[in-house]
């Protein structure tokens, strides 16, 4: 009877200090709550108010962010004319973001293989190697590339030192400058996630399949790509969201002649001065990342169940 | 290595080649960046000779002066909260019965990381804006280190977290069992063997808050220039070398810290 009353008190403590525990995180949370939940709902209000002619908001109720989206009024008739200006810029940075997660993957999975078959020294090394851009600032890894393609930058330089070329090869404000900026800028970010999946691999199960005398490209294709998906999806991910809603590339390499949704939302904010706009054009953004993450939450969650 | 049938059947032609030409991508333009930071000459791509000039004009610029003392206020106070705030979640997140709430926790913990850069830049700066007209209410350059904590925490949380979920377990049940009471059992069990994650995470904060371009230049105001802010305001005007030279110090400075945030890594997982 003591003895289970001891015990009955234990979980009552234990139960209490689980509570206690829970607590803990009440801080983060709030901190990310005030500061970063609260400013997303607040630019979701603030879409559906009226623009204040020098930046800010009106307090009256307009959907003018999101019909000016697509359309614009005709200043003679008031009609709404379709404009798709900011429809084709979220489908120019939609195709970038293809592009650079596509090429990544191309590049970045390789890459991880070849990590994940080093010895465990070598590979940490490895790793490293791609930790360190990783981390490296996004801002001067740009400006580095912006050096390399300038007029009067090293590949341009190097070309007509040797005289292939007479008259330098203008690569920087193109839509190339802006698509190599985003190829570099988040390789690693497909490399890392890769290596994780593919480093945790049975090889053994290559092996077997060697045994079984499939051929090593029937070894990548049925074996280690499906086995890996996981990592591939994450790696995607990790590309295709930063690449998609990307600032810094195209403001630094596109020059402000080749917008991207990042730009393009900043702009709002700045000399446009249209702050509903870009809190419409910013929502717009986020909704395509959702569905990312949803088609992500639900792949992830579909191989756990059939695994 | 020691069978190198084993080695080949791993082997997929082609990826050497691959891997080898992704890391020299990676690290050519970083370097020529910084080689060109030593050139003597005031052209950008035009050599002449090797020397420090541009470190010394760095050094002794003004500018630059406050802007890394407002990039050291920020990043460090950013840091400290967030370490702090990102320790007390995983404790509480990995130490507990699992309750209904967790997984939107985790969700809101994670929330910086999913959400891209420009929104979150917009929008804290449409919440500034909110309660500087509503409220009156302007913390200076509080505004900034407050947008920092929010994106270092998950980057502060997932090292943190790592470690608590790798910890064996029966050392503290050991220590419960001594009579050891829950705050000291955590004070002279848990936290020494958490130290390293913490440092880790911190190290990770730090980089991150160090680094950030988007949402600081949205969301400061008149006079709070930071390191990136200041290379961004140098690279509109004609260039010198000074700029290749103070990219140079933020990329030993990002170096540094991964290095070190990796080194503990590695040693845990030993």
């Amino acid at each position: 009877m003591a003895l289970s009353q001891a015990a009955l008190f234990e979980a009552k403590a234990e139960k209490a200090s689980a509570r206690r525990n829970r607590l803990l995180s009440l801080p983060a949370l709030i901190v990310i709550g005030i500061f970063g939940v609260l400013p997303l709902l607040i630019i979701l209000v603030y879409s559906f108010l009226q623009a204040a002619p020098y930046g800010g908001v009106q307090w009256k109720f307009s959907t003018d962010a999101y019909l000016n989206f697509l359309f614009q009024q005709d200043i003679f008739d008031d009609t709404l004319q379709f404009t798709p200006d900011f429809l084709i810029i979220y489908l120019r940075s939609f195709l970038f973001a293809v592009v650079t997660t596509i090429v990544c993957l191309l590049l970045g999975f390789p890459t991880a293989y070849f990590m994940a078959t080093r010895t465990p020294a070598q590979r940490n090394w490895w790793v490293l190697l791609i930790t360190i851009p990783f981390w490296s600032n996004l801002l001067v890894r740009t400006l580095a590339i912006m050096f390399i393609i300038r007029d009067e930058g090293l590949i341009n330089n190097l070309l007509m030192g040797l005289g292939v070329i007479e008259k330098p090869i203008t690569m920087l404000y193109t839509n190339f400058a802006i698509q190599l900026g985003l190829l570099y800028s988040f390789l690693p970010f497909m490399i890392l996630p890769l290596y994780a999946s593919l480093e945790k691999l049975d090889f053994r199960l290559v092996e077997a399949a060697n045994d079984l005398y499939a051929t090593r490209r029937q070894v990548l294709w049925r074996v280690i790509i499906p086995l890996s998906l996981p990592g591939i999806i994450a790696g995607c991910l990790l590309v295709f969201i930063p690449a998609l809603g990307a600032y810094v590339t195209p403001l630094i390499l596109g020059g402000g002649i080749h917008l991207m949704i990042g730009d393009l939302i900043a702009q709002q904010f700045g000399s446009g001065r249209n702050w509903p706009l870009g809190c419409a054009q910013a929502l717009i953004l986020m909704a395509a990342v959702l569905v990312a993450l949803y088609f992500y939450v639900r792949n992830t969650s579909g191989k756990i169940q059939h695994g | 290595m020691a069978d190198p049938r084993n080695v080949d059947i791993k082997d997929q032609p082609g990826f050497r080649t691959i891997a080898i030409t992704c890391v020299a991508v990676l690290y050519v333009p970083i370097l020529i960046l910084m080689i060109f930071s030593f050139n003597t000459g005031s052209l950008v791509t035009h050599w002449e000779g090797v020397g420090l000039t541009w470190y010394g004009s760095a050094l002794l610029n003004e500018e630059f002066h406050n802007a890394a003392k407002n990039t050291l206020i920020i990043s460090t106070t950013a840091t400290v909260i967030s370490t702090i705030c990102a320790t007390l979640a995983a404790i509480g997140m990995t130490r507990v019965k699992p309750w209904r709430g967790l997984p939107a926790a985790f969700m809101v913990i994670n929330l910086p990381l999913m959400v891209p850069e420009i929104i979150t830049a917009v929008a804290t700066l449409s919440f500034f804006a909110l309660i500087a007209g509503a409220f009156g209410l302007n913390f200076g350059i509080g505004n900034l280190i407050l947008a920092h904590t929010v994106f270092c925490i998950p980057f502060a949380y997932m090292p943190i977290r790592a470690r608590l979920e790798d910890m064996d377990l029966t050392l503290e049940s050991a220590a419960a069992d001594l009579y050891a009471t829950p705050w000291h059992a955590f004070r002279r069990i848990t936290l020494p063997l958490l130290v390293p994650g913490i440092m880790s995470g911190a190290a990770l904060a730090f980089i991150v808050s160090f680094d950030d371009f988007t949402i600081t230049q949205l969301v400061a105001g008149p006079g709070q220039t930071t390191l990136p802010l200041y290379i961004w305001n140098q690279i509109r005007r004609p260039m010198t070398p000074e700029i290749n030279a103070i990219s140079t110090i933020l990329l030993l400075v990002s170096i540094l810290f991964v290095s070190v945030s990796f080194l503990i890594a590695r040693r845990r997982a030993k």
